[in-house]
């Protein structure tokens, strides 16, 4: 055993170290002046003193920077002495850090193959007067995360064995006469009890007990997280909705809903809502819808887009870092498991996060800081997507104190394939089952069921094993490896290993063939797992596919050819029945039809009641300059540059539109543009829209407004909705409670009708319910959340619109109707209040506008556009200004109004949907006006060389006069980390 | 005359290969993506070959320190090929994560090697993404940079600060990070790393072995440039020119 450590020579900064002093000033601890980290690895081998030195220098320190120090040579960093702590920190047994796979790798590189293990750690050395409180502060909300890490003395030997499993087979007995074999079932899983009554008549028939390893595979199988089961319910419906679901279009069109007195029945709201819409617009071009990982658009001719995006919530509450990565690892190996695969080219990221500035007293306990969460999320989405190669290129993050302990991380791929293998593909009965990449440990055992359940305070103790390192390298090669192996035929159909681990994974491949698998086969990460842990772990970075048997020599070759791992686990049968095997013994022996549908359907109640809030008892103020800089300032509002910078926006280099534009690159761009084949002008346009603030409100039209939103920010870049496909992400709380379903009935009926006004289908989606926090005896749900995420094809790039002002001297238009539209607006949050008149959507006349406003940023009449979302004109005309570095004169009088509005504020700041700044050349002011057409709009003001921006009220005079410096200093400062 | 012949290296984590291909394409050179894991198995040779490129990426994830692992690899790997490669005029260029994969192995020497020279993380801490502005040292021998006064190019990375044991001869630094103005010294966010002397990219003493941290192969075409929507900015990237620059030398072999 030998235990190497590496420092930076002393006279250089430390950057890693840096950043802790302060993020331990965010703290409030001021007395810490220099923190160093320490890289500590344990190489588990007798080596010659030569051959250590060799590893020492040629590979772990760098020797112009760096000294290292091995074994009897350590000096320990004592803390007795001085005002220095020392802390030492490495991962849990069974987490592995990727570093010590590439460390043993090099290390054979060098010709040295007698090192059986690696293991890291960090040492920090933190300089400064701290009390032991102060200390164990620093290390619990900074350098050790329990669930994946702890603190370790300098002569801790790190290396643990792992005891060797030795089988035994293990049954419930529900068949019995006495209820004990049930009550353990009731103990062990959390199903229904129809479910629970499902599998003992299947097993009553087969006249046997089930094994574990078979309630195990019912149990994902059957999890929310995989079949969505109260989406799919039969819902009963009352409440104040009904009258408007009477006249929505659904009833309309008959069939759907059935009417039993003053309920409604709706039996499957996917199927009723959501895909139903796009089964009425039967667009061409969608390829697959709702059936594959992935929702298919066509691009061109020959190539095909395929968009998804997925939800890490929970595991990102108790490991922000781990559970954000993993999260971008699954959702990317969604598009290469789509068709028979595709290319990443996109990622997208949403978060909503407790506010950073939460009191940390305030924090319950096992919850982490939402500042921690944050800046975790962020590490963890962006080292994993920026080694993937994949540009993260669009996102969000909102702010929510209800967010505290239900963080939601929402990350999305968008993937290229050729268009003739966009169909999901079907393996055949003789085909090898193989599972390709990372190897299999215990990561992530329960996964799924995790996802689906409630978070308590001891969520954070019991999930361990929920939370894994990603290693993205290891998916990257996958990616490499696979692509080139579909492009050679190599295979007939692909699938990913997510949540659920191979036991989705196989069982959904083979729903309609059957299978046999020798669990024994699966390359695992150590030894002593069991063979139903081996069947449900979700470990990272494994991919699923079927292959020919005359195949799989060359298949095999090309996986090795990368250093690829991959391995054959069984084949595909055509008897319909999943068996499993352990060492040739039979385990699990399960009819496909039982599994995939002998899940009995949800019965649930939903009901919706409009709630009442407080409106506003102030009058409108004089001077709205102070209001505009507090919006901008708002946690939702401000610049989210310091988490965009940190994102490779580049890579591939496709981005012609980035989120980042402007005179200085640092204003806030409405969608982003990308060219995924570089020898093309045809392009994607990506955006997104989200308002959990309006479903305190009413969650139909919160649903309405994130969907015009999403298509807003299209339009504003120079879009159209010709060819706009969509995704939904709902974020729920409890959906047992009728209340929080009936809310979701709602979303979902609004989703349906938008889509269909606006002529843009959903292509694939995605639900986490259950998103709560029970605190002593307190549930806390998040807001209801849906995200809505718009792919469009952009014929010509060229023709793209960025959002900042241009040219002093053009004209200020508004395009679109104001309303009295105030409830749930970032100005109302100011002033602590919600309101009631929430922002709705008249899509019909919506549609008309945003198809003219395309027609004229295709004919180059549009120098500028800049949808209102939040904080309404104000916020949106001084982001452009600020963007442009000019300055403008806007007059509200001019402003087109839907009903009468009298105050000042309200125009400004009035979060109506269906709006946008639109910045016109004075030439093309006639062409601009005619291609508008009756749509309203109107010249507001004009662009200015001043610096200021200026604005007048609706009697004439002056109520805003800001320097634009002094509002962007205002939006960007909260976030300047 | 046939097209000069590229090799674009893969390694575990290299994410940059296609558009360093494209690049190359629209320089006029037929360029091949290659794995290390070929090269060092003896199914392609470096000498079959004009031009190697080690481009960006995160190779073996930047474990241990960035391109270090890879670097390793070339040394114990290639062993002399890639020396001889440049002694028999080829060219080599590394970008990025190849800047830091050719500083370790030390391929790119600077005063025959004896120059103690690295990259370290950026003093902000942080990986970042961002355009950056370059003037271009016009008495450097680069090959690569022939005719170019100054550059924009994007920077993405968390390593990329030049650290250096003593001053490097000025006829190896070929760019320098600069405001929009060219003036070197402006301080963060124009050298976006707190590399020592603005360093952005430095070639060996023959002129034939170029590393940067910006990405010229992320800068071809006008509308890759932040600016496109507001300015003209024509139709060629200024990246493209250190490609046209490579691909020209390598004919005149």
């Amino acid at each position: 055993m030998h235990r190497v450590e590496v420092r930076l020579k002393s006279h250089l900064p430390d950057a890693r170290g840096a950043g802790l002093v302060k993020d331990i000033r965010d703290l409030g601890i001021e007395t810490v002046s220099d923190v160093r980290v320490v890289d500590i690895y344990w190489l588990d081998a007798e080596l010659f003193p030569d051959k250590l030195d060799l590893i020492c220098r040629g590979l772990l320190a760098d020797p112009v920077i760096q000294d290292y120090v091995c074994d009897s040579a350590i000096s320990t960093d004592t803390d007795s002495t001085s005002t220095r702590r020392v802390v030492e920190v490495t991962y849990n047994p069974g987490v592995m850090d990727p570093v010590e796979g590439t460390v043993m790798k090099a290390v054979r590189d060098l010709g040295i193959d007698n090192v059986r293990a690696v293991k890291t750690a960090k040492r920090y050395l933190i300089e400064g007067e701290l009390n032991p409180e102060q200390v164990e502060s620093i290390c619990g909300k900074l350098l050790v995360n329990p669930i994946v890490e702890h603190i370790v003395g300098p002569d801790t030997v790190p290396f643990s064995e792992h005891p060797r499993y030795h089988f035994k087979l293990n049954h419930y007995y529900i068949l019995d006469t006495d209820d004990s074999g049930l009550a353990e079932v009731r103990n062990d899983f959390s199903f229904s009890e129809p479910e629970l009554q499902a599998i003992i008549d299947y097993f009553h028939e087969l006249g046997r007990n089930p094994t574990d390893i078979e309630l195990e595979t019912l149990f994902q199988t059957w999890s929310e997280h995989c079949v969505h089961k109260t989406f799919k319910g039969k819902l009963s419906f009352a409440g104040a909705g009904i009258d408007n679901l009477m006249e929505s279009s659904l009833t309309k069109v008959g069939q759907v809903f059935q009417w039993e007195g003053i309920r409604i029945t709706i039996d499957n709201l996917l199927k009723s809502t959501i895909m139903r819409a796009t089964q009425e617009l039967a667009k061409p071009w969608c390829l697959s819808v709702f059936m594959d990982n992935a929702g298919v658009i066509e691009f061109d001719e020959k190539w095909a887009l395929c968009f998804k995006v997925e939800t890490h919530n929970h595991p990102s509450a108790v490991e922000p870092y781990g559970g954000a990565a993993t999260g971008i690892g699954g959702v990317v190996r969604d598009p290469l498991g789509t068709g028979l695969g595709s290319k990443p080219i996109l990622n997208t990221d949403v978060f909503c996060f407790a506010p950073p500035d939460f009191a940390h007293e305030k924090l319950p306990k096992g919850v982490l800081h939402p500042r921690r969460i944050f800046k975790g999320v962020r590490a963890g989405v962006a080292d994993y997507g920026n080694r993937l190669g994949i540009p993260t290129l669009n996102g969000a993050v909102l702010f929510d104190e209800r967010y505290l302990a239900n963080p939601l991380v929402y990350c999305g791929t968008l993937g290229l394939m050729p268009r003739e293998l966009s169909q999901r593909g079907q393996q055949q009965a003789g085909d090898l089952v193989v599972v390709v990449g990372g190897r299999t440990g215990r990561d992530g055992i329960h996964g799924v069921t995790f996802a689906s359940e409630q978070l308590t305070e001891e969520s954070s103790t019991l999930s361990f094993t929920s939370v894994q390192i990603g290693n993205p390298i290891v998916e990257k090669k996958v990616i490499d490896v696979l692509l080139q192996a579909r492009d050679r035929s190599l295979y007939r159909r692909i699938t990913d290993c997510g949540g659920g681990g191979l036991s989705s994974a196989v069982g959904e491949m083979a729903a309609d063939t059957g299978v046999r698998v020798d669990l024994e086969k699966v390359p695992l990460k150590y030894a002593g797992l069991t063979y139903s842990e081996i069947w449900v772990s979700e470990s990272q970075e494994r991919m699923l596919i079927a292959v020919p048997p005359d195949c799989i020599d060359e298949i095999m070759e090309l996986f090795d050819s990368e250093n690829v791992e991959a391995a054959v686990i069984g084949e595909f049968t055509d008897d319909h029945q999943l068996r499993l095997f352990y060492h040739g013994e039979l385990v699990c022996d399960l009819s496909m039809e039982f599994l995939h549908e002998g899940i009995p359907q949800m019965q649930l109640e939903a009901v919706w009641q409009p709630p009442y809030h407080a409106e506003p008892d102030f009058v409108s103020p004089n001077d709205l300059g102070g209001n505009l800089q507090k919006v901008l300032g708002t946690w939702n509002v401000c610049s989210k540059e310091w988490v965009i910078r940190q994102y490779d926006h580049e890579v591939q280099g496709g981005s012609v539109l980035k989120p980042l534009v402007g005179v200085n690159s640092d204003g806030p761009g409405d969608a982003v543009i990308i060219r995924p084949l570089l020898d093309s002008d045809r392009g994607v346009i990506v955006s997104n829209g989200i308002n959990p603030k309006y479903s305190e409100i009413d969650p139909y039209w919160m649903a309405a407004s994130a969907i015009d939103e999403a298509l807003r920010q299209i339009i504003a870049v120079g879009g159209d909705l010709d060819r706009v496909a969509l995704l939904d992400n709902f974020c729920w709380g409890d959906t047992r409670r009728p209340e929080m379903l009936g809310a979701l009935v709602r979303a979902a009926q609004a989703c349906h009708d938008m889509a269909l006004v606006y002529r843009t289908p959903f292509i694939s989606g995605k639900d986490s319910l259950n998103n709560e926090f029970e605190y002593e005896g307190n549930v806390i749900a998040i807001p209801h959340t849906l995200l809505i995420s718009a792919i469009g094809i952009m014929a010509d790039v060229n023709r793209a619109v960025s959002m900042d002002l241009k040219q002093a001297g053009d004209l200020i238009y508004i395009v679109g109707e104001t309303w009295n539209e105030m409830g749930g607006s970032a100005y109302f949050a100011v002033h602590d209040l919600v309101g009631n008149s929430v922002p709705k959507v008249d899509a019909a006349k919506a549609k008309v506008l945003m198809d003219n406003l395309s027609t004229a940023t295709g004919n180059g009449l549009v120098r500028a556009c800049h949808d209102c979302s939040d904080g309404g004109l104000g916020v949106g005309i001084a982001e452009m200004a600020f963007a442009g570095g000019l300055g403008v004169v806007i007059h509200l009088e001019q402003v087109p109004l839907g009903e009468p509005v009298d105050r000042d504020d309200f125009v400004l700041f009035s979060e109506s949907n269906s709006r946008f700044v639109v910045e016109v050349a004075p030439e093309d002011r006639e062409e601009f006006e005619k291609t508008m057409g009756d749509t309203r709009w109107a010249v507001i003001g004009e662009v200015t060389g001043s610096g200021v921006l200026e604005v007048y009220g609706q009697d004439g005079h002056q109520v805003v006069a800001e320097s634009l410096d002094r509002l962007k200093e205002a939006w960007q400062q909260p976030i300047r980390w | 005359m046939s097209k000069v012949r590229v090799l674009v290296l893969r390694a575990p984590g290299t994410n940059c290969d296609m558009e360093t291909v494209f690049a190359f394409e629209q320089a006029g050179a037929t360029a091949n993506r290659v794995h290390i894991n070929q090269l060092v198995r003896g199914y392609e040779r470096l000498s079959d070959y004009q031009i190697l490129v080690v481009p960006g990426g995160f190779t073996y994830g930047d474990d241990i320190s960035a391109g270090r692992v890879l670097a390793n690899e070339f040394r114990m790997g290639l062993g002399e090929d890639v020396p001889r490669f440049v002694e028999d005029g080829g060219l080599i260029l590394g970008i990025c994560n190849g800047f830091q994969v050719l500083v370790k192995a030390g391929i790119l020497s600077v005063n025959g090697g004896s120059m103690p020279l690295t990259l370290t993380d950026n003093d902000s801490g942080r990986f970042e993404c961002r355009w950056v502005n370059m003037v271009v040292n016009r008495t450097s021998p680069c090959v690569f940079t022939k005719g170019i006064d100054h550059m924009a190019l994007p920077v993405a990375h968390a390593e990329g600060k030049v650290v250096t044991g003593n001053t490097v001869p000025d006829a190896n630094i070929v760019l320098r990070y600069a405001d929009e103005q060219g003036n070197c010294g402006a301080g963060y966010p124009h050298n976006p790393n707190g590399s020592m002397a603005d360093i952005a990219g430095i070639c060996d003493d023959t002129g034939r072995v170029f590393a940067l941290m910006p990405h010229p192969e992320r800068f071809v075409r006008g509308t890759q440039h932040p600016q496109w929507t507001r300015r003209s900015i024509g139709e060629q990237g200024d990246g493209l020119r250190i490609f046209q620059n490579a691909v020209r030398w390598a004919e005149s072999l």
